[in-house]
């Protein structure tokens, strides 16, 4: 007889000392994990509903403007530095891991309108009201020194916007016309105009630097090449764009912010249709950034709101509000694609974690490997109602809940106005106009 | 159309541009502009030819294994085949049908996902190697039969440990007994049909509580740790604790005869005399079903560990499938010919043994609903248990068999058999061990099986030498993961499916659950005018105007598809009548 019985020795299976760590023997035969599929979405629906218990983005605001925040710039070497200007002309330098203001500077009289700091990190501009542009050193007066710019240009008209070159020493300026400036020069070295007056905003294109965009008061959004002496194209939409934002990835796409609550993707090359179409504010949209990464961006609206939209999709995947928050003038992405910051009429900076459930500070291997693992799960069953019901559902403020809806009633009944005429009429005559192509009125090349 | 400033026409102080960098398609312009770059580019092409000489001199390789310094090659290159039944036992699921083409973001997420768990799968099967323990097993010499090898042999030829595991326990005041082991197998729960209920760390002997409920116990149950246990007594359902106290009298369970419990789902399932299938969730304490049978007692029962079901075994021969969420069984099997006296169901969820009345054990594929097996027994088997390695013990009266394989090959005699003094009562394999745990009318007997057992645990989901601080890590992690008894139908893995329901489908369920249609045409309800110009035959006038609007498009549609098609066919048949116009000899016979 051949006999052998299952017989274990305990010490394999238990720790030798109090101080050692737990033994835990694996088997992964599926034959002894039953329901993993059940149990995996338990723990998805799990991951899911606590990742809204977490979500708590809002994590400071600074304080200290006495009058609303019309710009915010980032510092281009320094995650904790942030300047910001106010409407009564003052500039201030943050701190923002002390949560404190470093420096504070009576830069203009009037609005701010601009602020960039240059790609070096030590210098920086402001433009003003008072028709100037001033150069201003990052450091801080020595005791006893007055606050001084190193260098003041004196415009003939007011300037509205402003951005620096990636590299050149060169700087970018619009309002009564688009001037590009060199740093060495009290005149600008090249002046581009397209038959408007006003433009609102001005950037460089982050990769091909060359080139800029900048929006104007006739509802157009005209890009230009700085090396010819004539703007590129300009596209024409139906209502006014106030801001715009290169993708840092893929700088062929920019987005920008329009009045008519919508913010609009546009491909440089095709300028005839934008890409995408972002809609879920219910009033004028003011500023957009767009995250390091080029995958989402952020805007701020007249509503009240901040929302983050991922670059792809029409519908925000986020929406941050606060019962004191007024209207968001502009808006930030941090540097290490962590923070939001933005600025509003109430006078304060907020500070907000991009990903609102996110845990700060430093995470042992444990905690990032479960982080990831329930990531995975959220997505494996992101499509299944319940779970998708959970992870959709943002509260909103009653008002912007009700516009909300009164919005889509009115949307609704355009369209089924439409409808009733396109039924009516001759078949051909009332083409269907896609969403897209609504809002573009005409391209000039 | 643009109007360049005047500003820049005369401006002539731009600077000089810097030189643009040279572009890939731009590399002959550059060569002949430039000398320094012409020396330097064909020495560049020859390195670069050289590496893809030698890159390709390595693909080539017959061994494709690296290169070792003393210039042998690897005879075993590349990583250790596995075995082809290594990989097929952890394969979860089949291939997902690949979409189309244009569909390219969702191939790309089926392709990695399928690539990440074929390489889970392949790690698994690798891992399977290490495992530290292998089954046990009992062989008999020449002329030698296994069965007649008596359970003080084998206890003398194994190591004292498992020697020490085949014991008796004489009870003859309060039986027969009942049994259940824990799921670590640590501990064992006995219960005596005359109130007599005692808990055993029976590893180490150990008596956790023992206590005389007073009254008649018609089955006991661990709960999801050893620290509960359920009884079923002559009237109510009760909790007690490890220490013998009693926690919780449910008087909503009444008359329970047998109870089962899903340890994913945290239910405690029972069937009572009244016919009455009744769940209780105990993390919450709640009852979440109670389903009328309506097939009378209810004293055979068991639950399949694969899907959740349960299993009820009826006095006409029939086997039914029950769920919580549905008021009428899965599935009715009519197994036996008599009354079914027990029915288990194996670890996997594919095979199903019953005995009934007519003397008969049979084994049914589940999956398929359809019986594989059929074996006569002379005595018949009262009560049947499966181990996890697919072990069969029946118990014949006193005599407990142990059958192996009954479902692949056909059985002539038993692997094991062994006689108890009294009828046997309850009958259950110990998880992880090579125990089989016998209730009798005498007490308890515990027999060594060799190959019982499943030889190596997973010490996350059930160890059997867990700490305390381990025991109540599980339970948080367990709790936090309890499966929701919605989920529990035949096939577990329908959650990880696609939704292919189509719209009607949907629709139907939004109704359903709505109250009404949605999207349903609005009844038309004339305006109501005034002065006397809203008389009812008015109404009713404009009412009809309006009637069946939608259906007047489809009407006249099929109207003038129908007019076409005879259009069609009528010159069809001119055509036919001209090209067939001259007369044959035989068309005088035509009629």
């Amino acid at each position: 007889m051949k006999v052998k019985v299952l017989s274990r020795n305990p010490d394999d299976y238990v720790r030798e000392t109090k101080h050692d760590i737990q033994r835990v023997p694996r088997n992964y035969d599926p034959s002894l994990h039953p329901f993993d599929v059940s149990r995996e979405y338990t723990r998805a629906l799990n991951a899911t509903k606590l990742e809204r218990v977490f979500a708590k983005p809002f994590l400071a605001s600074l304080d200290g403007h006495r009058d609303g925040v019309n710009c915010l710039a980032k510092h281009p070497r320094s995650l904790s530095t942030l300047l910001s200007g106010s409407c009564d002309g003052e500039v201030k330098v943050w701190n923002l891991t002390k949560h404190e203001c470093v420096r504070t500077l009576q830069a203009h009289e009037g609005f701010v309108r601009g602020m960039v700091v240059r790609h070096c990190g030590t210098s920086f501009f402001t433009i003003g009201d008072d028709k100037t542009i001033k150069h201003w050193k990052m450091e801080a007066p020595g005791y006893g020194e007055e606050e001084e710019p190193l260098n003041t240009i004196l415009g003939k008209a007011v300037f509205t916007g402003l951005d620096h070159h990636q590299k050149n020493a060169v700087f970018a300026t619009c309002g009564h016309q688009v001037d590009i400036w060199d740093e060495q020069r009290s005149t600008p070295i090249r002046s581009f105009t397209w038959g408007v007056d006003s433009f609102s905003s001005v950037r460089f294109n982050p990769v091909e630097t060359e080139l800029l965009g900048s929006c104007a008061s006739d509802r157009s959004i005209v890009l230009y090449d700085m090396r010819e002496s004539t703007p590129l194209k300009k596209v024409i939409m139906t209502m006014r764009t106030n801001t715009i934002s290169w993708n840092p990835m893929e700088a062929y796409y920019f987005t920008c912010a329009n009045e008519d609550y919508n913010l609009y993707t546009y491909d440089m090359r095709h300028l005839e249709n934008p890409v995408k179409v972002h809609i879920d504010h219910v009033s004028a949209v003011l500023d957009v950034d767009y995250s390091p990464t080029g995958r989402e961006f952020v805007s701020a609206s007249f509503d009240k709101t901040i929302r983050i939209f991922p670059k792809d999709s029409a519908n925000s995947r986020e929406v941050y509000h606060t019962k004191r928050m007024q209207h968001v003038i502009c808006v930030k992405w941090s540097a290490d694609n962590k923070y939001i910051l933005s600025g509003s009429d109430e006078m304060n900076i907020r500070l907000w974690k991009a990903n609102a459930a996110e845990k700060l500070g430093v995470l042992s291997p444990r905690e990032k490997q479960a982080i990831h693992y329930s990531q995975k799960l959220k997505e494996k069953f992101q499509h299944h109602p319940q779970i998708k019901r959970i992870a959709r559902h943002r509260h909103l403020p009653k008002v912007i809940y009700h516009q909300k809806n009164e919005l889509k009633v009115m949307k609704e009944a355009r369209r089924r106005k439409e409808r009733n005429v396109r039924k009516h009429s001759k078949p051909g005559s009332v083409p269907v106009v896609s969403e897209k192509e609504k809002h573009v009125v005409s391209v000039v090349k | 159309m643009a109007s360049p400033s005047e500003a820049d026409v005369n401006v002539s102080h731009v600077e000089k541009k810097k030189k643009r960098p040279v572009r890939y398609w731009q590399g002959t312009e550059g060569k002949t502009k430039d000398d320094n770059k012409t020396e330097g580019q064909p020495e560049q092409q020859k390195r670069q030819q050289n590496r893809i000489k030698k890159k390709r001199k390595r693909d080539e390789q017959p061994d494709g294994g690296k290169k070792v310094i003393s210039g042998k090659s690897d005879p075993f290159p590349g990583p250790p085949p596995i075995p082809k039944d290594k990989l097929e036992k952890f394969k979860r699921k089949g291939k997902i049908q690949k979409p189309l083409q244009h569909h390219y973001k969702l191939k790309d997420i089926i392709t990695r996902s399928e690539e990440a768990s074929e390489m889970a799968q392949k790690q698994a099967a690798r891992f399977d190697l290490l495992l530290p323990e292998d089954a046990g097993f009992l062989e008999g010499d020449e002329d030698e039969d296994t069965c007649m090898i008596s359970q003080e042999d084998i206890a003398d030829a194994v190591d004292i440990t498992s020697g020490a595991k085949h014991f008796n326990l004489k009870l003859c005041q309060f039986g027969p007994y009942r049994l259940d082991y824990s799921r670590t197998g640590r501990h064992l729960l006995l219960g005596g049909r005359r109130g007599h209920v005692a808990c055993v760390d029976w590893q180490s002997k150990q008596l956790m509580c023992e206590l005389n409920v007073m009254e008649s116990v018609n089955d006991v149950k661990w709960l999801h740790t050893e620290h509960m246990f359920a009884v079923a007594q002559k009237k109510w359902l009760h909790i007690y604790d490890s220490n013998g106290i009693e926690l919780h009298c449910i008087r909503k369970f009444n008359d329970v005869l047998r109870m089962q419990f899903l340890p994913y789902h945290f239910l405690l399932a029972t069937a009572s005399a009244t016919g009455f299938l009744q769940y209780l969730d105990v993390s919450i304490g709640k009852e979440v079903a109670a389903i009328c049978t309506k097939t009378g007692r209810l004293d055979v029962m068991c639950q399949n560990p694969h899907n959740a079901v349960i299993h009820l075994g009826h006095p006409n021969g029939t086997v039914t499938l029950w769920s919580p969420n549905q008021k009428e069984a899965l599935v009715k099997m009519l197994c036996h010919q008599g009354g079914v006296r027990s029915v288990t169901v194996d670890k996997t969820g594919t095979y199903m043994v019953t005995s009934g009345m007519d003397k008969k054990m049979k084994v049914f594929d589940i999956r398929a609903f359809k019986p594989l097996r059929s074996y006569f027994l002379p005595t018949g088997a009262s009560c049947l248990s499966l181990s996890q390695r697919g072990l069969l013990s029946a118990a014949t009266g006193d005599i407990v068999q142990v059958y192996r394989d009954v479902w692949s090959t056909p059985v002539t005699k038993p692997y094991m058999a062994h006689r108890v003094r009294g009828s046997v009562w309850g009958l259950g394999f110990c998880p992880f061990e090579d125990v089989l745990g016998v209730g009798h009318g005498e007490g308890f007997t515990s027999m060594l099986v060799p190959g019982a057992g499943e030889p190596n645990f997973d010490g996350l989901d059930t160890n059997p030498y867990r700490s305390a601080k381990q025991r109540q890590e599980w339970e948080v992690k367990a709790l936090l993961e309890k499966i929701q008894p919605e989920l529990i139908t035949l096939d577990p893995s329908e959650l990880g499916y696609v939704d292919r329901a189509n719209f009607e489908q949907r629709h139907q369920d939004r109704v359903e659950a709505l109250g009404f249609d949605p999207l349903g045409k609005e009844k038309f309800v004339p305006k109501h005018k005034k002065k006397g110009r809203s008389s009812a035959a008015g109404i009713e006038r404009r009412k009809r105007q309006v009637a069946h609007e939608d259906q007047r498009d489809v009407i006249r549609k099929t109207v003038e598809d129908r007019m076409k098609l005879e259009e069609e066919r009528n010159r069809m048949k001119e055509k036919k009548a001209a090209l067939s116009g001259k007369r044959s000899a035989l068309d005088r016979f035509k009629k």
